[in-house]
């Protein structure tokens, strides 16, 4: 106690007479923003002298002021409010650097995707085009030719199919679960065999598919629907959860009133149950797709590489926009000009994000916009 | 109406639909068992030969132990770093999104964190390859220089950046949503009446998280870290585009050490014969891997259910 | 069209639970009879074996005979579903659905089923449903709107509505006025009344004066303590069970000296 008013007495001048007992130990509103300005300043000051640049500017900054401000604090108002701005200035940090990443991806994604985003890149594959090619390129001869027209259909064919077998599947075994098994011994297995294959690394998935199909068909078999089948075992599980989830929230009261009159079950369900949630059912699968859409892992070790169109998913090899961008960026087209292989490869990378946030956007347009009108209660 | 209560016209109709149906989404249901034990035994399948073929013929000639070995330190090391880093950003900034952040802010900043998980792992990778990897080569060199003494960072560092520590960072950035979405959740289910007791006993606002919220929710952090543990282990792509591989080193600023998950993504395509047999075995033993990890993480969360109630 | 029930020592277990002790009756064809008793006294459980609703929920299972006009609704062979479109049910709860418009929620039991009904045919059962729950001058004008845009009261008749449309023999009602407002539950009130003429009401409610004023027959349910049973105490016409009980535990519970 003796300290507190000790340091009252240093940190408060007596002009202002007696300060309230509610109000007293506070820090003045102008600290902490002087801390700040003042840690921009010193940070400025400590980068130049290692050899200036923005980062280390801001890093320097950033740990001045995480250690003035507190101490600060703690000076004024006491240990206890110390540590409180200790961690407040710690979460701020934190959200600061989960957000700084994405920026810089996305950033980087704009300004190096949308110089190649041209009808060229969009309607034309790589059909022909060799490291010849690229050299004109480079030298300023010719534009960047080649395009991912192919990889855009191939995305679309495997996409298609992996959405085709996994959605059945997922929405039969949602169904089970909630309208079912309801707490059976094997609703319980599923549920929880469903948690865990959500975890299963994507190339494991692939590698599964490929292992399927190389028994069936011999080793090293490759062709779109092998790439389908690697993308379901990964959707499924997402279906799954999210299906659940929405036939949950359907009220019990709507499933009784069917079967009180006389509805049965399978009808019920079909037309009662599934029309109510339809919307949540529709922005899951919505959101499954956009996670496999991007998957690359997987389709490395099933689709195999192409570099021209093929809408078949049965026979041959296949390129879609992910494996496209990978090979791009890892074997460029000319190894010695690779600047149009990376062209391609961020143009390309700026359209699979586009697709995907497209897709996000959907989703919650549609579980916004449909969600059905629940009784005015 | 002269209709009995065993023939009444209408309802009887559809009566096979009823079992139909029910085993339809019962069979679905089994199938997905089916699947993940299909996988299991596949991959046993195809990876059978690695074992039974002498230990010179595989990769590196002294048997399947000894090539897996490195590669499994070599995934370990790149998921620790990755955890070490996001977990304390990815709690604080689900403490943030719940606690901190005004509620006007709170929605746009969850979605931008959801959007951080939308991203393509081989976006991700083309970032860290190319933007990631030459800015952090000052950082390298400096530690390297500082800290050279550590084994971990001790140098020559790499004049390209393209290290496991690198890959680390990325796959910190490509797991942080999924500790930040499940914490998140679990700490806005902290019992309002807890943290209103806590702050009537005048706590602070660290005070009351400590008091209340990190208890309640320490399982649900744990079980996300171990989630997202799952997903570091098998990330492929970060690792692929970013790493350039190597013989297992203990410094992780120089290039070396590699995957398993990035080592089945870059040899695959070529790969035939036994090396496909040896491929599909180290995937075997990551799907080992990551489902006992995912196993524990989900024990952990069906636990935790249990005792709070909620469900 | 209306029928009587007859029930025959009739327990109902939840699991190994004894919910529901040994209980016979007969209820009376073109009758409001009402089910009274404290909550938890087993009253709605009760009423859901009538139907066989009582098998949704998990674990429930019933011992016994409940008689349709002298068949058996647990008879071997026996599909609940049949019964259940022979023996309607409104709930607590006004639950139209809320994908369908009001002209669909009406047609629900018909169309669920996927029975071919032409257009004037519709309309008619529309109509008819309709003015049957006396919700048609209300309606009339937009019957293709959800029914979910209705008020309280009208939600629970257009619930009314649905469930004669399907032309059950007996109407079960859980309690429907529970959570409605006064105007609107006299207005089901009024209903009930005139059901009677046609139908087999059953009904379960908390309110006495509700009972008192729309039931022919009234039974009392009550429970001798949480974990025990519940047990019909008393059968009788309405204005005997509540003017001149022969159970002590009757006359307890209408003169509100109940506990």
């Amino acid at each position: 106690m003796s300290t507190t008013l000790l340091r009252n007495q240093t940190s408060t001048p007596p002009t202002g007479g007696r300060r309230s007992r509610l109000t007293r130990n506070q820090r003045p509103a102008w600290l902490v923003p002087t801390i700040g300005i003042a840690a921009v300043v010193v940070g400025a000051a400590a980068a130049a002298l290692v050899g200036f640049n923005v980062a280390l500017w801001a890093v320097f900054s950033a740990v001045i002021f995480l250690v003035a401000a507190p101490v600060a604090v703690t000076a004024v108002e006491g240990r206890r409010k110390g540590a409180d701005s200790l961690v407040t200035y710690l979460v701020y940090t934190a959200f600061i650097l989960a957000v700084v990443p994405l920026v810089s991806v996305i950033w980087t994604v704009l300004a190096n995707g949308l110089p190649g985003l041209n009808s060229n890149l969009l309607l034309t594959s790589m059909n022909g085009v060799t490291g010849a090619t690229d050299n004109a390129a480079a030298a300023g001869e010719t534009p960047v030719l080649g395009g991912a027209y192919h990889a855009i259909v191939g995305t679309v064919s495997i996409t298609f199919w992996a959405t085709l077998l996994s959605v059945p599947i997922g929405l039969l075994t949602a169904i089970y679960l909630v309208e079912y098994s309801r707490g059976g011994w094997l609703g319980r297995a599923i549920t929880f065999f469903v948690d865990v294959m959500t975890g299963i690394p994507s190339i494991v998935a692939g590698l599964f598919a490929a292992a399927l199909f190389g028994l069936l068909f011999g080793p090293s078999t490759r062709f779109g629907f092998v790439a389908a089948v690697a993308l379901t075992v990964l959707m499924i599980p997402t279906v799954v959860k999210n299906t659940e989830e929405m036939l949950k929230i359907v009220p019990n009261e709507l499933r009784e009133a069917a079967y009180a009159l006389g509805v049965r079950k399978w009808r019920t369900i079909v037309k009662v149950v599934i029309p109510t949630a339809i919307s949540g059912i529709a922005s899951g699968v919505t959101l499954a797709i956009a996670r496999v859409i991007g998957e690359t892992a997987p389709l490395l070790v099933t689709a195999g590489f192409a570099t021209a169109i093929n809408w078949n998913s049965f026979s041959g090899w296949m390129t879609t926009l992910p494996t496209f961008i990978y090979y791009q960026i890892m074997t460029p087209t000319s190894p010695t000009n690779p600047d149009p292989s990376a062209q391609r490869a961020w143009a390309a990378a700026l359209i699979l994000i586009i697709i995907v946030m497209l897709l996000n956007l959907v989703a919650r347009l549609v579980a916004k916009a449909f969600a059905p009108k629940t009784a005015g209660r | 109406m002269s209709t009995t209560v065993t023939t009444k016209k209408s309802a009887a109709g559809g009566k096979a639909g009823d079992s139909v149906f029910s085993g339809l989404s019962l069979g679905a249901g089994v199938l997905i068992l089916a699947v993940l034990a299909a996988v299991a035994l596949f991959l046993f399948m195809q990876a059978l030969p690695t074992f039974q073929a002498p230990a010179e013929d595989v990769s590196g000639g002294e048997g399947f132990f000894a090539y897996i070995w490195p590669l499994v330190i070599g995934t370990v090391i790149a998921a620790v770093i990755a955890l070490a880093i996001a977990t304390p950003i990815g709690v604080l900034v689900a403490l943030y999104i719940s606690h901190y952040a005004p509620a006007r802010i709170a929605k746009p900043v969850a979605y931008v964190i959801d959007l951080l998980a939308a991203i393509p792992s081989v976006i991700y990778g083309a970032w860290g390859t190319t933007v990631l990897a030459s800015s952090l080569v000052p950082l390298y060199g400096w530690l390297a220089e500082n800290f050279g003494f550590i084994p971990i960072f001790s140098g020559p560092a790499s004049q390209t950046g393209k290290t496991i520590l690198t890959a680390g960072v990325v796959l910190a950035i490509m797991i942080l949503p999924i500790i930040t979405a499940m914490s998140r959740e679990i700490f806005v289910q902290t019992p309002k009446l807890h943290e209103e007791a806590a702050l009537a006993l005048g706590a602070t606002r660290w005070e009351m998280i400590r008091m209340t919220v990190l208890p309640f929710a320490r399982p649900g952090i744990i079980s996300s870290v171990m989630l997202a543990l799952g997903r570091a282990l098998g990330e492929t792509m970060a690792v692929a585009l970013v790493l350039s591989s190597g013989p297992l080193t203990a410094s992780l600023l120089q290039s070396g050490n590699q995957t398993i998950a990035a080592e089945i993504a870059l040899n695959f395509p070529e790969a035939y014969g036994l090396r496909l047999s040896e491929l599909i075995a180290a995937g075997l033993v990551l799907f080992l891997i990551t489902l006992v990890v995912n196993m524990i993480a989900r024990a952990i969360i069906t636990r935790y259910k249990e005792f709070s109630g909620a469900n | 069209m209306s029928k009587r029930i007859d029930v025959e020592h009739l327990n109902v277990y939840y699991g190994d639970f004894l919910a529901v002790d040994d209980i016979s009756m007969g209820i009376d064809a073109r009758s409001v009879t009402a089910f009274i008793g404290p909550s938890g006294c087993g009253k709605s459980t009760f009423l859901r074996t009538l139907n066989r609703m009582h098998e949704v929920i998990p674990g429930a299972r019933a011992e016994g005979k409940v008689l349709l006009d002298g068949e058996d609704l647990y008879g071997p062979g026996v599909d609940p579903v049949v019964v259940r479109s022979m023996i309607g049910m409104v709930f607590q709860r006004p639950n139209p659905f809320p994908t369908m418009s009001i002209r669909d929620n009406v047609l629900a039991g018909v169309k669920l089923n996927s029975q071919r009904i032409s257009r004037s045919d519709a309309d008619d059962l529309v109509e008819r449903s309709l003015q049957g729950a006396n919700l048609w001058n209300e309606v009339k004008d937009r019957l293709d709107k959800p029914g979910s845009g209705l008020s309280g009261g009208q939600q629970q008749r257009l619930c009314i509505a649905r469930a004669i449309a399907v032309k059950p023999d007996v109407i079960l009602m859980d309690e429907p006025c529970s959570a409605l407002d006064p105007i609107s539950t006299l207005a089901i009130e009024d209903l009930i009344s005139e059901l009677k003429e046609e139908y087999t009401v059953v009904i379960v409610t908390h309110n006495m004066q509700q009972a008192s004023r729309v039931s022919d027959k009234t039974a009392f349910f009550n429970i001798a303590g949480t974990g025990k049973p519940g047990k019909l105490i008393e059968y009788g016409p309405t204005s005997e069970i509540f003017s001149n009980p022969h159970e002590k535990q009757t006359e307890d519970y209408v003169s509100g000296r109940f506990g």
